[in-house]
Formats: C-alpha cells, structure tokens, sequence
C-alpha cells in the first residue's frame, strides 16, 4: 500500500501563530513536538537546526521551544538527523527521544530498532518519531545551484523555499519570488533518492505533508500507538484545528497519485539499476 | 611457537597475547590419569613445572551439564530452550559484558529462553559441549592451537555459528597486530573465523550492542522451537545477518564508499555516522567523511546503513516485533 499503515489522516494546523508564522506549512512538525516537550512525552528532539552556512541545515538536539522554533521550515538538502541517534542518549541523557526526518530517515530510525548493530541503548528510547513527506532532496551544492544560478537569488536573501504545484519557489526577504520548473531541478537531485520506495514516511509514528491539503495547513497520518497517544492528547490540549481529510482540497487522491507515481518510477530504477551493466548490475538494498 | 607435545611444563607458555589476555585458560581434557593443571594467571607463566594434579575421572562438564537440568526453575515455561554457548578466542570479552549489559533482560534469556552451556568466563565447563548456537567472541590467532582447534570444534558441535563482534567477523582491530608483543611476540596472525569455518551468522560491531545480541538470541529461539509463523519472522529477521556472514570477512569505513555511495544509494541520513564507535565518521555536506586512521574495521557502519540492507517485510511490522521483543522480555 502506497501510504502505509495508518490509524487516521486529517488536515491540519497549528493554533499557535508564533509557531505557524516561520513554519513550512501547517506547523504541524513543531506544535506537535513542543506540546511533547512540555508534556514529558519527549525529552527533546532531534531536528535540522540552523549553521553558519546559508539553508545548509545542521542537526540538533533541541530541548526548549526556542531551538525547535529556530529549525523550523523546510530546508531542501540534507541534514543527517540519524547522526545524533546515539549521542542524543548519551551525551544528552535522553531517555525519550523526538525525532524529524524524511521517509528514508524514518527507515533508518526503525532499523537502529530492529537492527541496532551500532545503536546501543537506542531501540527503547524512540518516543515520537515524526516523518515528513518527500519526493526527492538535493546536496548543498544542488540547491545553491537552484537558487543562485537559476533563480537568480541569494542564498543569504531567501525567506522561505519550497516546492509545489509542479515548481520549485524562492521567496525573498524583500517580496520577490522566483520560481522555476521542476523539471529543471531534476538533474541536482540526489541520486540515492531515486531507489527511494517511501513518500509519505510509511514508518513514522506521525506523518506530516502539504500536500493533500489547502495552503498554510498540513495533512497528517497518524500511524502507530505512540503516535496515537501524542497526537490525541495535543488535540485534547487545543494544539491543532483538523478538518475531515474528505473536506479538503485537493485531498487523499493526490496524496496517493504522487506516492504512485513516485513509487513506480523508482521500481523502474531499481529494475534497470539491476541490468545496468553488461552481464552485471548495480546493488539492490532491498534484497 | 611450537606447541608442546606433552600436558606438562612448557604449557604453561603457550599463554595469551595482549589481545586475548582476558581469555580464561581453555584446559585440555585429556584421556590421561594425570594431567597438569594449567597456571590460572599469565602471571604464573614463569613457574618451572606446574603441579600435577588428580583429575577427577568425569569430567567437569559432565557434572556442570547434569546439575542445570536438575535446577531448572519451575516457573519456566513447558517449552524447551536452546542452547547456547560462548566461545572465546581473541577478543576483549568485550562482547560477553555487552551480553551481560542486558541485565535483568539476561537473566530472562536464561531462565526461559536459552541454557547457557558454555562461557569460560561464566560457565564451569571446560570442554565444548553439543549446542544450539555459539557465540564466538574474537579472531583466531593461527599461532596458537588451542583456539584454532577450539574454533574447529565450535563448527562441529553447534547448529548455528554466530561471529558475536567485529573480531571475530572481521577482525577488528586485530588485524593491525603483527606480532612482538609480551609475552607471545611470535602470535602476530589473527584471522576473522570465516577464514577457517563456515559461519551463518554475522553480528558486526565493536563492541555488539546488548539489544543486536538479544534480538538474535530471541529470534534463535523462536527459529528453532516457535510456532510456524513465529519460525517465519525469525528465518526473515535473520536472513540479512546470514547475508552478512556470506558477503565477506573485511569490514571498513570504506565500505560506504565502495558499496552504498560508489552505488549511487547513500541518501545521507547519518546512521553511519551515529554507528561508528570511534566517531571516525563524520558527516559532511550530508554524505559520510571517513577518517581512516581511526577505522578499526569493526563493520557497525555499513552494516547499520540502510541501504546496506533493508528488509521491508520485517520493517513494515516494526511496531508488532518492537512489542514482541518487549512482552518476551517481560
Ligand atoms: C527534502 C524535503 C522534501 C519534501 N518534499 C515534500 C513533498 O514532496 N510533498 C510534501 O507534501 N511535503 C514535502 N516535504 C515536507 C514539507 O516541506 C514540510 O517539511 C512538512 O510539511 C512539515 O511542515 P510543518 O509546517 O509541519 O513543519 P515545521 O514546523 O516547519 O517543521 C519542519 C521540521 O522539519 C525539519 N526539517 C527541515 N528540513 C529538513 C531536512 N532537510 N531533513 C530533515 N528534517 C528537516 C525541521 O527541523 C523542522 O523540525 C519535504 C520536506 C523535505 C525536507
Ligand atoms: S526521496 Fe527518499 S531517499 Fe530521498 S531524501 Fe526523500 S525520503 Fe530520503
Ligand atoms: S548510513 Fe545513511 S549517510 Fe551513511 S552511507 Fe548509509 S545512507 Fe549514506
Ligand atoms: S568506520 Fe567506524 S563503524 Fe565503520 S568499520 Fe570503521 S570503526 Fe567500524
């Protein structure tokens, strides 16, 4: 099944308008870890943080509302989270760790439990595991590409970046938007992406997206017990307004077309990936 | 060194290299009425002539095996357990005290789960006995007999082979002795165990985390006495660590070039990086940097990558095994 295993999907946002004003979209990601945080659910949480480069993320143990207000948006480019997995548990002292990433990191989340071959102490202290949805990321030098040669704006003077109705967008400091084809962005991709069988965080606790819902809100999958118990309490606390998934434009269908369509085009990767040679191919994870 | 024909005197010598230094004297049984006594302690090395002892006419590990089964608790379940035995050639023990780090989890494998049959560090039996699964901690050093007849006899009294740690699946940093070293300067050759016998089952890592070792040690379990279904998610948990054993005996760093970034896979999510125990990978621009000098070839990275393996038959059903584990260790 193209969207995993979930309990219930809704649209929706945050309540809190200092979180949704620097937020990606419905500010799902850090309402939902600062209610958490407060409630003891989580003891922090690992998320792409700023650095001294321009939307070049860096992965941070945030343990107060104003570190997980200050890695807020969506940056296109790696930032390796899982690599705090087993510092967050030592030199931080974790006992319930919050962790966001993209579909692949969820994967890599649930094998540190499965298989923590060098994950020690790990498995049991996952708590809330917050999976975003993703078609593709780009290296650093990917998107400065993107935005500086092809947009034809500084990295320094972008506000916020994002990526949809068929575009990718750059919004500046002073009002300008630049927006240009995906089909331009296509080549900077990364290339691990395009063996990529997961769009929607198949195995996050909670899982969050734009599309599928109206601009400025989110669509959520609600996925395991964990993720259950977090998201019906944040509700309980007046955290997010929902709206029925079915009330929404445009809804599930496109949500479930992308994942189709990405699904698909990377098991024909895979396929060719497998003949790519003369007599040989290249390797397949997944086997 | 020549190993020495008789039990006597020159035995004594035939004592660990630093690496293996923590490994407890394996003593021969011997068909013999007599035999000398092994010096517990390298320490006692020097001693001319170690004393002769009378032996018993069984052996101890007839009467260690004998009194397990009669102490066996009564709350344990109806179901058999497996057996399991540690064998310990040149490693640290470090693998054995992550085991132990299960705590009370450790007490629960061995009440209901897994009779230890074997261990020099823990158990009194000497000689290997018959068994379900061995753990084998370290490399063998091919300068010293005992540990390659005993990784031979491992072969042929267990079921399942296990390499529990990177010494005895890859080497580790074994394989940067060479030699000279107090007080066996000629032991300078450790190979990874693959290299002598057939293994089923890699557990990379230095050391083996206590949650890799307990999983395995559960899904054994449920392999060899679970229900059909239970026998099913165990064949498929394991079946990427058996793939391990096959895909070779050299781990590095390099391993993420050569095999997931030279393969167009890395997606950067840092798990190599969270994986290494001696922080030789670093994450730059999203995608591994490895300090190669600080490499000690123990695996954990790439075999914790996952484009290394992912199996998504058994990671779709995370939550339910993630539950399982849980209630069978409750
Ligand atoms: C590379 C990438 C591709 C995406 N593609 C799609 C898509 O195709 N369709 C879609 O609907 N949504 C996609 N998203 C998700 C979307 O852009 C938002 O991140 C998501 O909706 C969460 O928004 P929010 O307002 O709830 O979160 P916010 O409250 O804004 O928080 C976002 C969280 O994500 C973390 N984060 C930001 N960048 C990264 C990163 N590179 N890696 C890991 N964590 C990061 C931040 O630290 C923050 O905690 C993508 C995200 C990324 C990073
Ligand atoms: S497309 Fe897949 S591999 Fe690439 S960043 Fe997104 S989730 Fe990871
Ligand atoms: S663990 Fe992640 S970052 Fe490291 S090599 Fe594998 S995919 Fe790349
Ligand atoms: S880089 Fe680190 S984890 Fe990888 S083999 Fe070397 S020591 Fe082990």
């Amino acid at each position: 099944m193209v969207l995993g295993n979930y309990k219930s999907v809704v649209a929706a946002r945050s309540t809190d308008n200092e979180i949704l004003k620097g937020a990606q979209d419905g500010g799902i990601v850090t309402q939902l870890f600062a209610y958490a945080l407060e409630e003891g659910i989580i003891d922090g949480a690992i998320v792409a943080g700023p650095s001294d480069e321009p939307w070049k993320p860096e992965p941070v143990i945030a343990t107060s509302k104003a570190e997980l207000l200050a890695a807020r948006g969506t940056r296109y480019t790696l930032s390796p989270n899982i690599s705090l997995l087993k510092e967050a548990t030592r030199s931080y002292g974790l006992d319930r760790i919050g962790i966001v990433g993209t579909p692949c990191q969820m994967q890599a989340v649930r094998k540190a439990q499965l298989y923590p071959i060098g994950m020690r102490d790990v498995p049991d202290k996952i708590a809330l595991a917050i999976g975003i949805f993703c078609m593709e990321n780009f290296p650093y030098q990917g998107l400065e590409a993107m935005v500086e040669d092809h947009c034809n704006v500084k990295l320094e003077s972008v506000k916020k970046l994002d990526i949809g109705k068929g575009k990718f967008w750059a919004y500046t400091e002073r009002g300008a938007v630049a927006q240009i084809p995906l089909k331009v962005t296509h080549k900077y991709e990364q290339p691990g992406c395009h063996v990529c069988l997961d769009y929607v965080s198949n195995l996050a606790d909670v899982s969050t997206g734009s599309v599928g819902a109206p601009d400025g809100w989110s669509t959520v999958f609600v996925r395991t017990n964990a993720g259950e118990d977090a998201w019906s309490k944040a509700i309980g606390a007046g955290c997010f307004e929902t709206k029925p998934i079915e009330e929404v434009k445009p809804g599930l269908d496109l949500v479930k077309k992308l994942a189709t369509d990405k699904i698909t085009k990377n098991q024909k990767t895979l396929e060719a990936r497998a003949t790519f040679g003369v007599g040989k191919g290249l390797r397949n994870p997944y086997i | 060194m020549e190993p020495s024909e008789g039990k006597g005197s020159t035995e004594g010598v035939q004592k660990p290299t630093p690496a293996s230094a923590t490994r407890p004297e394996p003593v021969e049984v011997s068909k013999e009425e007599t035999v000398a006594e092994k010096p517990a302690k390298t320490a006692e090395v020097k001693t001319e002539k170690a004393q002769p002892t009378p032996r018993p006419k069984r052996k101890p590990s007839d009467i260690d095996v004998e009194k397990k089964v009669e102490n066996t608790k009564e709350d344990m379940p109806v179901v058999e357990k497996i057996t399991v035995g540690h064998v310990h050639l040149s490693g640290c023990t470090g693998c054995l005290v992550s085991f132990a780090d299960n705590y009370e989890g450790l007490f629960k494998i061995l009440d209901d789960y897994a009779d230890l049959v074997y261990a020099l560090t823990l158990v009194d039996v000497r000689h290997i006995p018959e068994m379900d699964v061995a753990l084998v901690e370290g490399s063998v050093c091919l300068q010293d007999k005992s540990s390659v007849e005993e990784i031979k006899e491992a072969r042929e009294k267990a079921k399942i082979v296990v390499a529990l740690g990177g010494c005895a699946a890859y080497g580790n940093i074994t394989r940067f002795c060479r030699g000279g070293q107090w007080n066996q300067p000629q032991m300078e050759s450790y190979v990874p165990i693959n290299e002598l016998i057939d293994v089923d089952l890699y557990i990379p890592g230095c050391a083996p985390t206590p949650q890799q070792i307990r999983n395995v040690c559960i899904m054994a379990y449920l392999l060899l006495k679970g229900t059909d279904e239970q026998k099913e998610l165990a064949g498929a948990y394991l079946k990427p660590l058996m793939d391990l054993a096959q895909r070779g005996d050299e781990a590095c760093g390099c391993d993420l070039m050569y095999d997931v970034i030279n393969q167009g896979l890395c997606m950067g999510c840092g798990s190599c990086a969270a994986a290494c125990p001696v922080r030789a990978v670093s994450m730059e621009y999203g995608k591994p940097n490895i300090d190669r000098d600080l490499c000690i070839k123990c695996g954990a990275c790439y075999a914790q990558c996952p484009r290394s393996f992912f199996n998504f038959d058994v990671m779709n059903e995370f939550e339910g095994i993630s539950e399982l584990i849980k209630g069978v260790m409750e």
